[in-house]
């Protein structure tokens, strides 16, 4: 721990969601410290069962042990809540996985400053530019970019990129609400809802440098129709009935 | 049909036997136990009246007439478990809330167990 998280001077923390990372996290931290020296990195551990916590305890990351596995809208949103409280103005969160390169942090952070809008999603196909991308994630990504189309009023090219940045407004909204099992896409439809804008800015996207994703083939059909169920929600959702 | 709906009576006063033990023993709080008592002893009572059973099958238009204990079965048991997943969907929102309250309060808690490590001086 090299806490306590304090806001530095250009009030940017970077978030890195966690479970069972211990082969890249380590890696994926001292990219961001060199890339962004200064800047306090925070790794939120959703329950892993390896050496997760040590390894980003090591490589100099301030730890946020999750005491049970809550799913990754859970995790995100639990640091979401912690920046809140700490007066945190960016938050940036990149994957633990070493899919994102910390080199288009300072793209996303100057986007976040300089866009007026209130979230920054890093794109593997904003720029018209080829990443890597499983079969299933291009497929989904596709069938999601469609959809969404009428109901953002705008193409979102990536929307299940998990390399997103969002300023002070839109850490305000999720600390209080976000959804909680497959967020990305859900997210952005909560955006709209409180007419908050957003921008894709390119990015590079690798294959994960270590470890197993959690959305498998077959999970890939239950995760279509989980969001699909999410975003349809998250339309009809009248103000007033919240989560807490 | 007489035994028809002697089998659903029976199974109905089971459950109401069952629900009652379960209270006593503390496995189910009463607040919970409410719904399924309910419901138990409406399918009692209709069970055991056969003329309110014939009554209901042909207001339905049902040509055999246990069917209606049946079917309300299933109508009472979807409300009934209908009602437990609301329960259950507010459980886990109240549980990853507090998950996530637990994680920071000891993330704060360490952090100043760290800086007064640091700088014991100041303490």
């Amino acid at each position: 721990m090299s806490g306590p998280l304090i806001p530095g001077e250009r009030g940017l923390l970077v978030l890195i969601p966690c479970f069972n990372e211990q082969g890249a996290i380590a890696q994926v931290i001292v990219d961001i410290q060199r890339e962004m020296p200064g800047v306090p990195v925070l790794v939120i551990d959703d329950a892993s069962a390896d050496a997760t916590v040590q390894m980003a305890d090591a490589a100099g990351a301030d730890v946020l042990a999750l005491p049970h596995h809550l799913g990754l809208g859970g995790a995100v949103q639990a640091g979401y809540k912690l920046a809140f409280e700490a007066g945190f103005q960016y938050v940036i969160r990149v994957d633990g996985d070493g899919q994102h390169s910390a080199s288009d942090i300072p793209r996303v952070f100057d986007a976040l400053k300089s866009a007026g809008c209130q979230m920054v999603i890093g794109s593997r196909y904003a720029a018209g530019q080829r990443n890597y991308t499983s079969v299933f994630r291009a497929f989904g990504i596709i069938v999601f970019r469609t959809i969404l189309r009428p109901i953002l009023g705008t193409w979102v090219y990536d929307p299940t990129s998990g390399f997103v940045g969002v300023n002070r407004e839109a850490l305000a909204l999720f600390s209080r609400s976000f959804p909680l099992e497959y967020p990305e896409i859900e997210a952005l439809v909560v955006l709209q809802r409180k007419a908050f804008r957003f921008v894709e800015v390119p990015c590079r996207v690798r294959p994960r440098q270590a470890g197993r994703s959690s959305i498998t083939a077959i999970k890939s059909v239950y995760y279509l129709i989980h969001v699909l169920l999410g975003v349809f929600v998250n339309i009809l959702k009248f103000e007033g009935r919240k989560r807490k | 049909m007489d035994r028809m709906l002697m089998v659903l009576g029976g199974f109905s006063a089971v459950l109401v036997i069952w629900v009652l033990a379960s209270v006593r023993r503390e496995h189910i709080r009463v607040e919970y136990s409410v719904s399924w008592l309910v419901a138990a002893t409406v399918l009692v009572i209709v069970s055991f009246n056969r003329r309110l059973v014939e009554w209901m099958a042909e207001a339905l238009q049902i040509q055999y007439p246990p069917l209606v204990v049946i079917v309300l079965m299933l109508g009472v048991f979807l409300v009934v478990l209908y009602r437990v997943s609301l329960r259950i969907s507010e459980l886990k929102d109240n549980n990853i809330a507090l998950a996530q309250k637990l994680a920071i309060l000891e993330y704060r808690q360490k952090s100043i167990h760290e800086a007064q490590r640091q700088h014991p001086e100041t303490t």
